[in-house]
């Protein structure tokens, strides 16, 4: 089981026009890792994510998601993937309940096992009184943990997170990676973007973009180790700047 | 299936939770259908008036009598002195006066003439007009009839108007089919590109689309509360109609319920299409606000008669889908016509909502890409 590929990209390519938003893509992603996405604003991670999420179609290039080509069984590969994203994902003038039971359903769980899970879910978050309460009332850490306990709800093999935790404060975030953890634990692969360099610290391996390439691809202490640097903060400062600066 | 079913009960939580949402899709129809039907008429019933007749002969009191006889009129006073007329419209319940001259009746088979004098109540003018026209009419009926009886006397015949379909000339009865199309499709394009939108703005959009959920089912899932909906609202509007202003549906039923539906689908496909054109819930309410509702009011008939309207407006009319609804629903509502009648305005509509769905499905592709 170990080291078995989730996900495989073989010289990925997506262009806008003339524009290259990814450019000749290679990477793999193993069962249960936590594969942090790194890159500048603008270098391309979020069209990688939304292409392996079933979302955009690649120009050119293999691409296989929970082991399924993307072209030819992308229904598949939905059922497979979790997804949440920076904009807030759950529905805000739903109660808690209602939200899990909506996504569930989606995922075509039965009735009793979401509302076990529900039960689950809330004791293990410690929010078990706020299950009949309108998300919209609920503080937004709150609410990104729940979109995320509600993107792994029906046990995908990855789950894809555009930086979840934008905007969120900074134990909440801890709290959070303790989910991801958790979720890892459990055999569940994260794919995460982020902004913050202490997270990419909690990743297994790290990828770096830079202008739709990947820089490099290695575990936080072996980035650090070959560009000789103390964080990843300044393995990303090093590395990911691009070649020419623009204005504007 | 059943996690269709999961979808849309989801949208209608969405519907039943928002207070504002609730009174645009039934607050509105409703408050319409009783604005304009008691505010826009052109119609008169019962309006009273007062006679002061100075000569009381047979023709004279013939007159009034027949002026009550009509649904028209009632006579709420006689007057006996001029001084009184003053008084009388004081009271605010006569919209006209009339004056017999002294000896009319004697006059009028003596000479050939005489002189009524209709004074209305000119604060009103709309009712001002109507009152005095629907008199003379009532005259000129009269004299007609006493020209059968009294030979010899001659009195000129105006040319009869006769109103077909509408005869007594209420207004109701044309502001139901102008109202059902407005808010028709207001609730449709508007609702749904709103409720798409929405999804979009807020990221749920995309959580869906990862999802198992076809596009497909997430835009039915996200159209059919409205879809039943409409059709709750065009049952209240014909109900109201019927309820409060009398107004009969003389065609079909059953056609006019399934012309709505049609109709709701392409308003359906029309908000579908703006909610893939637009980014934001605003554009989408800019969109359908600009882009609809001027066009429908002033384009579509409803108002205005386009065959007096500068070219421009005559080219562009017929691409208003609502005209045609308008159309289909005069038909069936008030000539009672079958389906016969209104084959080519349906087939109309239903190429319109069919260039609306691929206009959407290409434009939804194209993001995808």
């Amino acid at each position: 089981m170990i080291n078995e590929k989730v996900i495989e990209v073989k010289d990925l390519v997506k262009k806008f026009g003339s524009f290259v938003a990814n450019d000749n893509l290679t990477f793999d992603v193993y069962r249960g890792e936590i594969f942090g996405f790194l890159g500048a604003n603008g270098a391309g991670k979020t069209t990688t994510l939304r292409i392996l999420s079933g979302l955009s179609k690649p120009t050119s290039g293999d691409v296989r998601v929970a082991g399924f080509d993307i072209y030819r069984h992308a229904e598949r590969v939905k059922r497979h993937i979790g997804y949440m994203c920076q904009k807030f994902s759950l529905y805000e003038d739903l109660t808690v309940a209602e939200n899990i039971m909506l996504y569930g359903g989606i995922y075509g769980l039965p009735k009793k096992l979401i509302e076990g899970k529900t039960t689950e879910l809330l004791e293990s978050m410690d929010f078990t009184a706020y299950r009949k309460r309108i998300i919209g009332d609920l503080p937004l850490g709150m609410r990104q943990k729940l979109a995320f306990a509600v993107a792994i709800l029906h046990d995908p093999d990855i789950v894809f997170l555009d930086e979840p935790t934008g905007g969120v404060d900074p134990i909440t975030r801890r709290q959070f990676w303790e989910m991801i953890y958790k979720a890892s634990a459990d055999g569940i692969t994260v794919f995460v973007t982020t902004h913050y360099m202490d997270e990419a610290e909690y990743c297994d391996r790290v990828s770096i973009m830079s202008e739709g390439r990947i820089v490099d691809i290695d575990s936080p202490a072996g980035l650090k180790d070959k560009y000789r640097c103390a964080t990843v903060q300044d393995v990303f400062v090093k590395i990911a700047r691009p070649s020419n600066n623009k204005t504007g | 299936m059943k996690r269709f079913f999961g979808f849309v009960k989801k949208e209608f939580m969405h519907i039943f939770r928002d207070v504002r949402t609730l009174i645009i899709l039934f607050g509105i129809p409703a408050a319409q259908i009783l604005i304009f039907g008691y505010a826009v008429r052109t119609d008169i019933k019962n309006a009273g008036i007062a006679v002061l007749d100075q000569s009381k002969d047979e023709i004279s009191t013939g007159l009034v009598s027949r002026l009550e006889s009509s649904e028209f009129f009632i006579l709420k006073e006689n007057l006996v002195s001029g001084d009184h007329i003053d008084r009388a419209f004081k009271k605010g319940d006569i919209k006209a006066v009339l004056i017999f001259e002294n000896g009319f009746g004697k006059r009028l088979l003596s000479e050939g003439s005489a002189r009524i004098e209709i004074i209305a109540d000119g604060s009103e003018p709309n009712v001002a007009n109507l009152v005095t026209s629907y008199t003379r009419a009532i005259i000129n009926d009269y004299m007609t009839d006493l020209n059968k009886v009294e030979a010899g006397s001659f009195i000129a015949v105006e040319p009869e108007v006769k109103m077909y379909y509408n005869p007594n000339l209420e207004s109701q009865y044309m502001f139901v089919p102008g109202v059902m199309t407005i808010i028709l499709v207001l609730i449709c394009a508007l609702m749904t590109s709103v409720a798409i939108t929405r999804e979009k703005e807020f990221g749920t959009m995309e959580v869906l689309l990862v999802s198992p959920l076809k596009p497909l089912q997430i835009i039915l899932g996200k159209v059919t509360p409205y879809f039943i909906l409409s059709l709750i609202d065009v049952i209240v509007v014909l109900f109201l109609s019927w309820l409060v202003f009398d107004i009969p549906i003389k065609g079909s039923l059953v056609l006019l319920m399934l012309e709505s539906m049609l109709y709701i689908m392409l308003g359906l496909s029309l908000g579908i299409m703006i909610s893939t054109l637009s980014k934001t819930m605003q554009q989408a309410i800019f969109i359908s606000l600009l882009g609809l509702m001027l066009p429908t009011i002033i384009l579509s008939g409803f108002i205005f008669p386009v065959e007096y309207m500068p070219w421009i407006y005559r080219v562009l009319s017929p691409v208003i889908p609502p005209r045609w609804f308008i159309i289909i629903v005069k038909d069936i509502m008030i000539k009672g016509t079958g389906f016969t009648f209104v084959w080519k305005e349906t087939l109309i509509l239903i190429f319109m909502t069919l260039v609306f769905i691929i206009i959407s499905t290409m434009t939804f592709k194209k993001r995808l890409e």
